[in-house]
C-alpha cells in the first residue's frame, strides 16, 4: 500500500485516501496538433519497471491534485510535489537518484525529458 | 415554512463511546484567499474567532471555523443564523474573489465521547488517532469506511464530526457498530 503526502494540506495518508489519475506530465494537444502528437496525448502512456510520476487526488481529504514520484516494483514513494509545474522538480530528482544510482530523467517517459 | 429536522432526528447509541447525532446546525463553505484580511475580518465579525491553522478547526460554544483546505473555511455557527450570516460574509467580500454558500441541509453532525471514542473512529478511518498524533483542536478531512467525512477534537474525549445528510444512517451504523460493547480492541 502506498503512503502518501499531500503536498497542499500536508496530511500523510494511504492510497485509499486519495484517488489515482494516470501518467503526469502530459503534453496537452489541441487544435493544430498533428495526428501522431494528438494519438499519444490520448492513448499512448508509458508503462516503466521501476520510477514512474503520477498525477493523485486528495480525493478524501483537502480535493487537490498533486504529483507523485514512486517505484513501480518497491511502490517506494520518492517524494510528492505541486501539479503547478510541467516537469519533475530537482529536489524530486535528486531524491530519486539517491535511492536509484544511475537512475536520470532522460531515461523516463519516452525522452520527454532528454 | 415547515419545521426543518435534522437528518435522523438526534439519534444515540451508547457503547464503549457515546454516538449521537447533534441535530440541525448552521454550516457555511468559504473558499477564496485565505491570506486576506477581509475575510478574517468578515469570519471574526461573525463568530468571534481567528482563522484556523492548517488542519484546525477554532470552536467557541456553537460557532466554530475549521480549515478545509488551502482556500477553503468551513463557517459553523447556529442553524438559525445561517441564511442571514451567509449574506452578511458574502456581502463583506463582494469584492473579493471568493464564494459563499449556506450547506447546513447538506450536511449531518455527530458527536463521538467517552473513553473509547478514538478507538471508535480509529477503526473506520485511515488516520493516526494516537493521544501524540492527534490533539484537541486537530481537525482531518478523510473517510469513513466508504464515504467522505471529517471530524475534529472538539476536548480531549469529544470528537464531532460532520457527513453529507445523505449517508447519514450509514454513518450512524459504522459508528455505532464500532462502539458495540465488546468489540473493544484495547490499543489507543
Amino acid at each position: 500500500m502506498l503512503i502518501l503526502q499531500c503536498p497542499c494540506c500536508g496530511v500523510e495518508a494511504e492510497e485509499t485516501e486519495f484517488a489515482g489519475g494516470g501518467q503526469a506530465h502530459l503534453t496537452r494537444e489541441t487544435v493544430g496538433a498533428s495526428e501522431e502528437n494528438f494519438e499519444a496525448y490520448l492513448f499512448m502512456r508509458e508503462n516503466p519497471k521501476g520510477v514512474h510520476f503520477e498525477r493523485w487526488r486528495h480525493a478524501n481529504g483537502c480535493g487537490k491534485w498533486f504529483h507523485a514520484a514512486r517505484c513501480t516494483v518497491t511502490l517506494e514513494v520518492f517524494g510528492t510535489y505541486s501539479a503547478q509545474t510541467t516537469r519533475p522538480p530537482n529536489e524530486i530528482c535528486d531524491k530519486i537518484t539517491a535511492r536509484r544510482p544511475g537512475w536520470s530523467l532522460k531515461d523516463w517517459g519516452s525522452g520527454k525529458f532528454a | 415554512m415547515s419545521d426543518a429536522i435534522s437528518a435522523l432526528d438526534g439519534a444515540r447509541s451508547e457503547g464503549s463511546a457515546v454516538v449521537e447525532e447533534l441535530g440541525l446546525r448552521g454550516m457555511i463553505t468559504l473558499r477564496g484567499d485565505l491570506s486576506s484580511k477581509t475575510v478574517a475580518a468578515a469570519v471574526k465579525n461573525l463568530t468571534g474567532l481567528n482563522l484556523p491553522q492548517q488542519r484546525m478547526c477554532n470552536s467557541r460554544a456553537a460557532y466554530g471555523v475549521a480549515w478545509m483546505s488551502p482556500d477553503e473555511l468551513l463557517v459553523m455557527i447556529p442553524y438559525g443564523e445561517a441564511e442571514a450570516a451567509t449574506a452578511k460574509i458574502a456581502g463583506a467580500l463582494a469584492k473579493e474573489h471568493a464564494l459563499v454558500v449556506n450547506v447546513s441541509d447538506a450536511r449531518a453532525v455527530f458527536a463521538i465521547r467517552g473513553a473509547g471514542a478514538r478507538e471508535v473512529l480509529a477503526k473506520l478511518a485511515p488516520v493516526d488517532l494516537s493521544k501524540e498524533r492527534f490533539e484537541p483542536g486537530q481537525f482531518r478531512r478523510t473517510r469513513l469506511a466508504q464515504v467522505p467525512a471529517a471530524f475534529w477534537l472538539r476536548d480531549p474525549d469529544r470528537f464531532e464530526l460532520i457527513c453529507f445528510r445523505s449517508v447519514a444512517q450509514y454513518v450512524f451504523d459504522l459508528l455505532k457498530t464500532s462502539a458495540a460493547p465488546g468489540a473493544e480492541v484495547g490499543f489507543l
